[in-house]
Formats: C-alpha cells, structure tokens, sequence
C-alpha cells in the first residue's frame, strides 16, 4: 500500500472538515431562523469532529503532530483544502447550497471509503457516514423547499447561489497523483469515480428543486495544491488566535 | 474482579447531557477486559464522532473503575465496534423517556436507515405518532426536534442512526 498516498488523501478530507466547519460555525447566534442557526451549528460540530478524528489517524499511524497542532499549527500554504470550503458564507443560500453540494460528496465519499482497504479510515467511515445522512437529508429537505416548493424569489435565489458555487464544487475533486495508486490499492476508487456518482446524486436533487445545472462550467483548482483564495488567510487568523497567543491553553 | 463487577461500576457512571442513562445502557460501553485484579481494560465508542461529552465520560469511566481498587485502568475509545443507537438497551429507552426524549425505534440493519421515520415519531409525552419533525438537529448532536398534533407540544427525540 502506497502509505504517502493514503496520508494525503485524509489531510485533504480533514482539511475540507477543518474549513467549512469553521465556516458553519459563523451561522451560530446568526441564523436566518432559530432552527438553521442549530442546525449550522451543530453540522459544524459534527465536522470538526471528524476533522479531529481524521487528524488523530495521521498522528497515530503517520507520525503527524497532534491533531490540534495541525489544525492550528500550519500556514496557508500547508492547508490542502478545496478552494470550496474557504469562500465566505455570504447570504445564508450560497451557504445552503454549498453545504448541500459539499455534503452529497462527503455522503458518497464516505460511503465509498466504509469499504476501504486501510481498516483504521474504513472504520471511521462506516461511522460518519451515518451522521452525514443527517447533513444530507437537512440540506436536500432545503434545497427543494426553497426551490420547487419556495417563492419566485427563493427559487431564483438558489439558482444564483448554484451557479456561483458550481466551478468551486467542481474544483472539490481536483485529481491528483495519488488517485492511481488509491484506487490499484483499493483504498479509494478515486476523485473522477466520486464526482460521476456526485453527479448523478445532484442532478436528480436539483432537478427535483426545479433548478437547472450550471452548463460548461470550469472547474476552480489549486486548493489540493495548497493555492488558495484570499478568504483562506483571515480564517486561519481567526481560527488559530487563540493557540498563537498559547499553544498549551486549555479553552 | 469479574466483568460483571466492573460494568455494575459503570452503570453508576451517567451521561453528563442526559443524565438519567449510564454508559452502559446508552451501549457505548463496547468492551471489559479484567486482565488481572489489578488491570483493566475498558473500550468505549462515542455516539457522535464530535460528542464533546466523551472525553468526560472517559475520565468518569476510569475514575468508577479504579473506585474498585483496580490500580492499573486503560479506557481506549475507538471505533471497532461503531455505535448506533441498535446498541441502546431497553432500561437505557426507558431513562431517554424518563428524560423526555422520544426514544430510537430499532432498526433493521441489514437495510439502511431511512431517515422519513423521523416524521412520526412517537410523542414522548403522549405516545401520539401523530406528529412533524421540525429539525433534524437539536441541542447536542444526538437530539433532534420534533411537535406533537395531538398534545400540541414541542419535544426532543434521540436521533435514530
């Protein structure tokens, strides 16, 4: 088994997790009604603990440093997360939308991953992968709710916020080198094979909420390469503040 | 020292969210090893990756095994045994409603979960299953939240998963 392969494959989950968890965590006390504002919370919650739980598997069988090290330890360019995740929440549907995007391919990833052929991600996928049900079910209940079942503005509202957030979702499953030698281990079949099976999962989705898939669209990349937006910077800088001032606080 | 001896131990040990169940009833207890009168080894699972609360039942949990006199106590969590709430025991259902939360239907799991049950889950307060899911998450990760037509009351269920 390629382990280098393996090691990159779960930073660049965890470091997807780390992110948008972040990014939910901004929709606390902020909600547009008091339901969402639990259920972004809470989401966030779930991610940043399987962040945590990625994190732990490369301290424990890579000999990464600890998960909170890595998570707050490390510059921009050391981050192999989707440019995706790092956008700003903007209004809450580029939020929804992106949540709902980003979640049928955690669903689907996981699922894929609960037959892995490295036991320790398999385990932990088998888990999570009951929990993202949840994430999927509150984002696919929304996005037809406010698109087939919303108003004229609600639905032109997720239109707009599907087409802005389609390249960057796209750019989720930016191929890289290790996607041979994951997929001839059996470890994971691979970004290409995930995004056919994120495909077919979305467009029944939006067709299901009356939106239509953006067309010819290019895909956002460099994230898995460590280049990122502007947005990923001051993130970071809020996120870490606190481990900077002490690294050993207890908080 | 006996395995019987060690789990009485940590039926005393409760939930720090729900503090009507034990880990033991809650099933997040996956194993007791007594490797001798001195050492042993207990495995737990969380309900949630992210429960905040485990690292507080872990400590819970060693400290009401070394209350036995046991010197030597190692508590690992992992994920060997992942929970699901199949895993939840019927005295355990039973301090979820004592608690007010509509406790998890059993599952058949060799079919995946379907999460439409959670429409009409039944009323912890009056039984009803005339009854909506409002949100599929509640106060901590594990509750979601849900009103009853016929009592005309808000109520938290345990997520089923």
């Amino acid at each position: 088994m390629n382990k280098d392969a393996v090691k990159n494959l779960i930073l660049r989950m965890a470091d997807d997790e780390l992110i948008l968890a972040h990014r939910h965590s901004e929709w606390t006390g902020m909600g547009p009604i008091l339901e969402e504002d639990i259920a972004f919370s809470s989401i966030a919650q779930d991610k940043l603990g399987h962040a945590q739980a990625l994190y732990q598997i490369l301290h424990d069988d890579f000999g990464m440093p600890a998960p909170d090290n890595e998570a707050f330890g490390r510059s921009e360019s050391d981050f192999v997360c989707s440019q995706f995740v790092e956008l700003p929440n903007g209004e809450y549907d580029f939020s929804l939308v992106r949540h709902y995007l980003f979640d049928a391919a955690e669903y689907l990833r996981y699922g894929m991953l609960s037959t892995s052929s490295y036991e320790p991600l398999a385990k932990l996928s088998r888990k999570v992968y009951g929990e993202l049900k949840y994430h999927l079910f509150h984002a696919q209940t929304w996005i037809v709710q406010l698109g087939a079942e919303g108003t004229e503005e609600s639905k032109a509202r997720m239109q707009s916020a599907l087409n802005e957030a389609w390249p960057y979702a796209l750019g989720m499953f930016e191929s890289t080198e290790d996607d041979a030698a994951l997929s001839a281990d059996g470890v994971f079949p691979g970004e290409a094979a995930l995004q056919h099976a994120w495909m077919e999962m979305v467009s029944d989705t939006v067709a299901k909420a009356g939106l239509s898939l953006p067309q010819n669209a290019e895909a956002v990349l460099g994230g898995r390469k460590g280049y990122h937006t502007e947005h990923l910077k001051p993130l970071l800088e809020e996120m870490t503040e606190v481990y900077r001032i002490d690294p050993a606080a207890e908080w | 020292m006996t395995t019987e001896t060690v789990l009485e131990a940590l039926h005393t040990v409760k939930d720090p969210e729900i503090p009507t169940i034990s880990l033991v009833d809650m099933g997040i207890i996956t194993g007791v090893e007594v490797r001798s009168d001195h050492h042993v080894k207990v495995t737990m699972t969380p309900t949630f990756v992210g429960c905040p609360a485990i690292d507080v039942m872990r400590r819970d949990a060693e400290a009401a095994v070394r209350g036995l006199g046991i010197e030597h106590v190692e508590v690992e969590v992992n994920y060997d045994q992942p929970w699901n709430t199949n895993r939840l025991t019927e005295q355990g259902r039973a301090a979820l409603l004592k608690h007010g939360l509509a406790p998890p239907e059993p599952y058949d799991e060799a079919v995946e979960l379907q999460l439409e049950v959670l429409n009409n889950t039944a009323c912890p307060y009056c039984g009803s299953h005339n009854t909506t899911l409002k949100s599929p998450f509640g106060p901590t990760l594990c509750r979601s939240l849900h009103y009853c037509h016929n009592c005309l009351q808000a109520f938290e269920g345990f997520k089923p998963v």
